[in-house]
C-alpha cells in the first residue's frame, strides 16, 4: 500500500555529476547555490515539461474544485459565480449540523461501515488461507482467477447480477414461487436488511481482490517454521494459530487502520445505485447526501458545506490512520 | 503471484488418467506434499473441495444465468418463469436485435470509444509524468510529486468539481466522462518506481551521449517496461469501461449519448423502456428478459475479454510489487 517508492534512493550520487562543473571557482557559498538551481532548473526542464500536463489536469480538475470550497461559506448562486455569491459566514454548516437529515446520513456511514468491516474483513483471510493450503498450483490458479475476477465489473454491474439472484423477478423469488410461497422476501428493497445486501455484495465483488495481499503474506513465511513445528509434533491447527496467523498479523493490522481511513467516504456509488430503490432511510451516506443536495436539488452551497465537512474530517482520520500505522511499525500511504 | 514460486517442493505431474479423467487430473496436478505434512482426513479433504465447489458456484452461476438467459427463446423463458437454469433451444434472437436496435449498439460503440480514447490520452499523461519525477536529483521533481499526491488526500469534493466542469462548457460533453478522471496519481508513483528502477546505467550512458530525455523515454524506458505499462493501461481501460457516476454527473439526462453503463443503470432502476423500445421498433421475436440480459452480457464480454491479460501480469508479481512499493 505504500505510494511513496523511491524516494530512499541515494539522490546525492546522481546530482554530484553535473551539479558540481557549474560549482568551480572560488565562488561564494550562496551563490553557488543559486548558481546551481539555475542550472539543475535549465538541466532538467524537459523532465519538468513532462510533468506539465498531468499538473495541469490535477491543477483543473483537483484543486480548482478545492479552492471552489469556498463556496460552503457563501449562498452560492450559479449567475453570480463564486466571486458575487454573497458570504453567510458559517450558516450552512449550522444548517448542517442541526439537519436530521444529515445526522442521520452521518450514523448511517458508520453503522454500514461497520457492519461492512466486521462481517467483510475476515473473507479474504480465510479465502487466502483457504488457497495457500492447495496442493494443486493449477485448482490454486483457477480458483484464484475466479474470485479476482468480479473485482473488475462495475458496482452498476454488481448490482444487476445481484438484481437478477435476489430481487424482485430474479432467479430466487421465482423458485420461491414455484414452491408455493406467495409473497417472498425481497431482499434488493427491503430496508432493514440493506447492511447485508451491501456487505454481501462488497464481499462477492472485493475478497478475492483482498485475498492477493494475503497470499502474498503467507507466501513469505518461511516453510521452515512448519516444519519445525511439525515435526515437533503440533497439528495443523496448532500450526495455524501459532505460525499463520502470527504472520498475516502485520498487514491485516496495517490494512485495518487503512480502511478506517476511509470510514466515511465509504460506499459511494454502491449507495447511490440503490438509494431509490431502498430508500434514504437505509442507503442514505454523507457522500450521497452531499450528492443529492447539492446536485439533484441544486442547493450548491449546502452540498458542498457537507463534501468540505467530509474532505476534513477524511483527512484527519487518513492521517491518523497513517500515523497508527507507523506507530505500528509499519509503512501506511507513505513513509514517515 | 510469487506464492507458488517460494515453495521449495517440485511440482510433479500426476500419472495421465485416460480419457475422461485427463482434464481434472491435469486439473489437480500437485505440487508433492512436504514429508512433515500430515496428509488430511477424508472428512477435511470433503470439507474443503465442497468449500471451493462452493466459492466458484457463489461467482460463476450468476454469469452462467445471466448468458444462458440472453440465449434463450420465449418458451424456454416462459418454462422457467423467468430467468432461465437449464436451457432449451438456443437463439441469438437477443443479441440480433439489440446489436441492431440502435440504443445498445451506439451505446457499444460510446463505450469503447471513450474506453480507447481515454486509456490513450491517460497513458500519455501517466508515462510523461512518471518519467519526468524519476531521476534522482532532478530539479523540483519532489516538489511536483508532492503537489499531485496532496490530490490523494484531499479532494473538493462533487460539487465544485461539478461547477467547474460546468464552466468549462463540459456538461453533456464527452470530455467531461474522460479529463476529470484522465490522472491517476496512485498509477503514476507506481510507474514512477519502476521507471526510477530500470537500467539507470542505460540511461546515464546514453545522456552522455547526449540522447535527449524523449528519445531516453521512447527507446530505453518504455522497451523495458512493458509489463508495468500493459498492466495500468488495463487498469485505467478497465476504469473508464466501468466508469458510471461521471455519467450520472455529467450526461444525465441525453440518453442518445449514453454510455453502456448508464443504459445498464437505466435498465436496473426504471426496468429500462429504453432497451424494451430498442427491439419493439421492428418487431422482435426475441423476449425481453433476454434482450434485458443480453446487455448485461454484452456489458461483461469486454472485462472478460481483458482479464487473462491482466490475469497474466499478477502472475509476475508486478502488481503486488506495485502493493508492496
Amino acid at each position: 500500500m505504500s505510494t511513496a517508492t523511491g524516494e530512499h534512493r541515494g539522490s546525492a550520487v546522481a546530482e554530484s555529476g553535473t551539479g558540481s562543473l557549474s560549482a568551480t571557482g572560488a565562488t561564494g557559498a550562496v551563490r553557488r547555490s543559486r548558481r546551481r538551481w539555475y542550472v539543475r532548473l535549465r538541466r532538467d526542464r524537459t523532465l519538468l515539461i513532462m510533468c506539465l500536463p498531468a499538473l495541469v489536469l490535477l491543477g483543473v480538475f483537483g484543486y480548482a474544485p478545492m479552492l471552489g470550497l469556498v463556496m460552503a461559506f457563501q449562498d452560492y448562486d450559479l449567475y453570480d459565480g463564486i466571486l458575487h455569491s454573497p458570504w453567510v459566514g458559517l450558516a450552512n454548516f449550522q444548517q448542517l449540523f442541526t439537519d436530521p437529515g444529515f445526522l442521520h446520513a452521518f450514523l448511517n456511514t458508520l453503522m454500514l461501515f461497520s457492519v461492512q468491516l466486521v462481517l467483510f474483513f475476515p473473507v479474504p483471510i480465510a479465502l487466502a488461507i483457504l488457497l495457500d493450503s492447495l496442493l494443486s498450483r493449477r485448482l490454486r490458479a483457477l480458483v484464484q482467477a475466479v474470485v479476482t475476477l468480479p473485482h473488475f465489473f462495475s458496482f452498476v454491474l454488481v448490482v444487476t447480477i445481484f438484481n437478477q439472484v435476489f430481487g424482485g423477478a430474479g432467479v430466487l423469488d421465482t423458485y420461491l414461487r414455484s414452491h408455493g410461497v406467495t409473497s417472498p422476501f425481497d431482499f434488493m428493497t427491503d430496508p432493514g436488511t440493506f447492511k447485508f445486501l451491501v456487505t454481501s455484495q462488497l464481499i462477492w465483488k472485493e475478497a478475492g481482490w483482498s485475498m492477493i495481499v494475503y497470499l502474498a503474506a503467507l507466501a513469505a513465511i518461511s516453510p521452515s517454521l512448519h516444519e519445525a513445528a511439525a515435526v515437533d509434533g503440533a497439528g495443523y491447527w496448532r500450526r495455524l494459530r501459532h505460525i499463520t496467523l502470527p504472520g498475516l498479523k502485520g498487514i491485516t493490522v496495517l490494512l485495518l487502520i487503512l480502511n478506517l481511513g476511509y470510514a466515511l467516504t465509504f460506499g459511494f456509488e454502491q449507495m447511490l445505485i440503490q438509494l431509490t430503490a431502498v430508500g434514504p432511510g437505509a442507503a442514505q451516506v454523507i457522500t450521497t447526501f452531499s450528492y443529492e443536495n447539492g446536485i439533484v436539488a441544486g442547493n450548491y452551497s449546502y452540498g458542498a458545506a457537507a463534501g468540505l465537512f467530509l474532505g476534513v474530517t477524511s483527512v484527519i482520520l487518513i492521517l491518523a490512520a497513517n500515523k497508527v500505522a507507523h506507530l505500528f511499525g509499519e509503512d501506511g500511504l507513505y513513509r514517515k | 503471484m510469487t506464492t507458488t514460486s517460494a515453495r521449495p517442493t517440485q511440482v510433479h505431474q500426476a500419472p495421465r488418467a485416460p480419457g475422461a479423467r485427463r482434464l481434472s487430473a491435469r486439473l489437480l496436478a500437485t505440487a508433492e506434499r512436504p514429508v512433515w505434512q500430515e496428509r488430511p482426513r477424508a472428512s477435511t479433504q470433503g470439507a474443503k473441495s465442497g468449500g471451493i465447489v462452493v466459492i466458484l458456484l457463489l461467482i460463476l452461476f450468476p454469469l452462467y444465468m445471466i448468458v444462458v438467459t440472453s440465449l434463450s427463446t420465449q418458451a424456454s423463458i416462459n418454462q422457467a418463469g423467468g430467468m432461465v437454469i437449464w436451457p432449451h433451444g438456443l437463439s441469438f434472437g437477443a443479441y440480433q436485435d439489440v446489436i441492431s436496435g440502435g440504443v445498445v449498439d451506439r451505446a457499444l460503440l460510446i463505450s469503447l470509444g471513450i474506453t480507447a480514447v481515454g486509456t490513450a490520452f491517460s497513458m500519455v499523461v501517466t508515462i510523461l509524468a512518471a518519467y519526468g519525477m524519476s531521476r534522482a536529483g532532478s530539479f523540483g521533481h519532489r516538489t511536483v510529486l508532492w503537489i499531485m499526491m496532496a490530490t490523494m488526500f484531499f479532494n473538493g469534493g462533487i460539487i465544485p468539481l461539478f461547477l467547474v466542469v460546468s464552466a468549462l462548457g463540459g456538461y453533456d460533453q464527452y470530455w467531461a466522462l474522460i479529463a476529470p478522471s484522465a490522472v491517476s496519481v496512485f498509477n503514476i508513483i507506481v510507474m514512477r518506481a519502476f521507471f526510477a528502477n530500470t537500467a539507470q546505467d542505460l540511461i546515464e550512458s546514453a545522456r552522455i551521449d547526449g540522447a535527449s530525455d524523449w528519445r531516453i523515454l521512447w527507446r530505453i524506458v518504455l522497451p523495458t517496461s512493458k509489463a508495468v505499462t500493459a498492466v495500468i493501461a488495463l487498469f485505467y481501460a478497465v476504469g473508464y469501461w466501468n466508469s458510471w457516476f461521471n455519467i450520472m454527473l455529467f450526461m444525465p439526462s441525453d440518453s442518445s449519448k449514453w454510455p453502456l453503463q448508464m443504459v445498464l443503470y437505466d435498465y436496473l432502476t426504471q426496468n429500462s423502456e429504453m432497451v424494451n423500445s430498442a427491439a419493439a421498433g421492428f418487431q422482435s421475436a426475441a423476449p425481453t428478459l433476454a434482450l434485458q440480459m443480453a446487455v448485461v452480457t454484452i456489458t461483461i464480454v469486454p472485462v472478460l475479454l481483458a482479464y487473462p491479460l491482466v490475469q497474466k501480469h499478477f502472475t509476475k508479481g508486478v502488481l503486488l510489487g506495485a502493493i508492496k512499493g
